[in-house]
């Protein structure tokens, strides 16, 4: 099996330690991992800015980079949900269609492709789980408090396998942090707000990390704490699951 | 009603600025959202309900010409006069010429979200017409001389002290005064007698069944009854959405309905008006106001599904955190984003970008409007009828040129990380929204794609 390793833009940039921790992951579960260097972005900073018409060369690199693997594989929720609703090419629809169907966001993949049941992990730390919402409710990574349906989330059985592991309880457990792409700056108040709330909802419950499958919502959080002097930090879900055993 | 010159953006900063405030009301609907969650996690068949009133909703957006003429008929075989109005100012005149008619000056009014979105309350003041509201709630804000913030809890923006400060002012109550049981004892006595005087009583209707001609108000006080049924004219206003097919259908709504408002099981008063009693007149409007154009929208035809439960500002973190008057439209929250802009899109292109696209709203929804994928919609179509401002136009159109070139990508990349490292001061500064009250992320030595150059390129 030959997974294409799609590492969205502002973690190539910003968090490589969490695109490492994904590719030595999947290399650990014996996985052929292979980067195409030449990737970019999903497209999704202009879709969600009403800019879609503007994301067709973002679209055109995705399909040229990623056409052709058996799986493509992504530590983000949100950009895979992207990719999954939107990739398009007027020149190549089928390949397009294609393409989007093969995205796997991370623990998706571990849970539902390799069907992971333990990992050599261990990490002694409190740890708060951040659902993403794209990841959440796009992509049903785990239930949602919202609906009545039966409870499941592969972010939180991945992390019971790690070892001495302790995840903390939230009073809102599936809210919204507020960061949103260009929301989080054209929406500045608000946005600011519901981070402070969601960190403090972490906070309140002991948590030492913050993690989740979506870098950019941690990033959102992370210079909230910083700002706050806080000594909890953020960690990429794949960090964690990568972690010495 | 005064034209915002703010949007949501700048409105919601005005109201985060007093952060104990915005926590109060946060927490205040998430408890209502709380309630919601506990109330509909009872009933097994709560998806199968949700399922079912799409649905039926969808049948009849799809045939909504037929099904308004079956119940134009069987109202009128009623005896329930009924009146079209293509637009709010239609549906202002058709209001005011029954009044005229009836020689009155005052008139009872029960929550009509339909009349605050035609002004109505404005308009007949203007022709010398007095209306009292009788919904507590809206008696409160139209004591302060504000709009609704919220479509079931018209007050919810409102503390108690400051609700006994008003009444204090209006209703001569002792200063201070801030118990709710004393405060509702108040206005209800203060009501009572607006009620006995008043010889025309307006209400909204919740749903039309097309079948029978009736229609059904739902509250919680009682209000809607007690004026329709002391007042020598009943008239009723609705949009042409409201309609159901049949009365079979309705207890699905019902179920749906108040879980989905406030977690009760249903509202205290269901009320049916089918025909006037001896001697009564009771008249119907029925308003389109841009809803036939919604209708003609594929994408968005759906918001006309609503049922007004509010559930989706309930659940709304931007909401919950921005108040309702920062959305400046008489429906606000994410509801009110996907059907503002049908009204006015120049007036409100801001509305959509009101939001995370999170998905809660979609989730809470009773007959499943897909709200967070419409104002995702909304956005491409706003951009494309030419509302995006200049800057963000240029900016979007830099990101897009940049992002379709790897070479221009890793440049930019390595340009951004060199600056947060040795010239920090470009990026945390005012100028940047993002360091106002986040720090920005660290810079690190190199990306993941230069690190996989050298620890695996050459593999």
């Amino acid at each position: 099996m030959t997974v294409g390793l799609f590492i969205p833009c502002y973690v190539d940039q910003f968090y490589p330690g969490a695109a490492i921790a994904t590719l030595q992951l999947l290399e650990k579960l014996g996985v052929t991992v292979v980067y195409p260097p030449n990737q970019t972005c999903c497209g999704q900073p202009m879709a969600n800015s009403g800019f879609e018409h503007l994301s067709g060369g973002c679209n055109r690199l995705f399909i040229d980079n990623f056409s052709g693997f058996d799986y493509i594989v992504s530590p983000s929720g949100s950009c895979v949900l992207h990719i999954r609703e939107h990739l398009h090419d007027d020149k190549r629809p089928e390949l397009a269609k294609e393409v989007a169907h093969q995205v796997w966001e991370l623990t998706s993949f571990l849970t539902d492709v390799l069907k992971v049941e333990s990992l050599p992990a261990r990490f002694p730390h409190k740890v708060g789980v951040h659902q993403s919402c794209h990841g959440q409710r796009g992509l049903h990574l785990s239930s949602m408090t919202e609906l009545v349906a039966p409870d499941f989330s592969k972010p939180g059985s991945l992390l019971a396998m790690v070892k001495d592991l302790e995840l903390v309880e939230l009073d809102r457990k599936d809210e919204c942090c507020g960061f949103g792409g260009t929301f989080c700056v054209v929406e500045e108040a608000v946005s600011a707000k519901m981070g402070k709330d969601r960190v403090a909802d972490h906070l309140k419950h002991g948590a030492e990390f913050i993690t989740g499958a979506d870098m950019s919502c941690l990033m959102h959080m992370e210079g909230i704490l910083k700002r706050q002097g806080s000594k909890v930090k953020v960690l990429h879900i794949a960090e964690i699951l990568n972690s010495e055993g | 009603m005064e034209v915002a010159t703010k949007d949501h953006a700048e409105l919601a900063e005005i109201f985060n600025k007093d952060e104990e405030r915005v926590d109060w009301h946060d927490e205040t609907l998430w408890w209502i959202r709380a309630k919601r969650d506990k109330s509909v996690h009872q009933l097994p068949e709560w998806e199968a309900l949700r399922e079912a009133a799409s649905n039926i909703k969808h049948n009849v957006l799809s045939d909504l010409n037929n099904y308004l003429q079956q119940f134009e008929a069987a109202a009128q075989a009623n005896g329930i006069i009924v009146h079209w109005a293509a637009n709010d100012i239609e549906h202002n005149e058709i209001v005011h010429r029954l009044l005229v008619e009836n020689k009155v000056t005052q008139m009872v009014k029960s929550k009509s979200m339909l009349t605050e979105e035609c002004h109505l309350n404005d308009y007949l003041a203007k022709h010398g017409i007095e209306v009292i509201d009788s919904d507590l709630g809206e008696r409160i804000v139209q004591l302060a001389g504000e709009a609704p913030s919220h479509i079931v809890l018209p007050c919810i923006h409102k503390k108690k002290e400051e609700i006994g400060d008003l009444f204090h002012m209006y209703l001569g109550t002792p200063s201070n005064m801030s118990d709710p049981q004393f405060l509702t004892e108040t206005a209800r006595g203060s009501l009572r007698e607006t009620f006995l005087t008043r010889k025309v009583a307006l209400t909204g209707v919740n749903f039309a069944i097309a079948e029978t001609g009736e229609f059904v108000v739902c509250t919680n006080e009682g209000n809607a009854d007690m004026g329709a049924h002391l007042a020598d004219v009943h008239i009723a206003c609705m949009g042409i959405e409201k309609l159901i097919p049949n009365r079979e259908h309705l207890g699905i709504f019902l179920r749906l309905l108040t879980r989905s408002a406030t977690g009760q099981p249903i509202t205290t008063y269901s009320s049916h008006f089918k025909k006037p009693r001896e001697g009564q007149q009771m008249h119907l409007v029925l308003v389109d106001n841009g809803r036939s154009i919604q209708l003609g929208r594929e994408d968005f035809r759906n918001s006309l599904k609503c049922i007004r439960c509010g559930a989706c500002m309930n659940t709304c973190p931007v909401y919950r955190r921005s108040g309702g008057h920062s959305y400046h439209t008489a429906v606000a929250g994410p509801i009110g984003s996907i059907l503002a802009p049908n009204f006015d899109m120049r007036k409100y292109a801001d509305l959509p970008f009101a939001s995370t696209l999170c998905g809660s709203c979609t989730n809470v929804c009773p007959v499943k409007i897909d709200i967070h994928d419409q104002l995702y919609k909304w956005r491409q179509v706003l951009v494309k009828e030419g509302y995006a401002p200049t800057g963000k136009k240029i900016a979007m159109q830099v990101m897009a040129k940049t992002l379709s070139s790897p070479t221009l990508y890793h440049a930019a990349g390595k340009m951004g990380r060199l600056t947060i490292k040795y010239a920090p001061f470009a990026v945390s500064n005012k100028l940047n929204p993002w360091y106002k009250q986040r720090e920005m992320p660290e810079s690190p030595e190199q990306s993941f794609g230069e690190w996989y150059s050298k620890n695996r390129g050459k593999k």
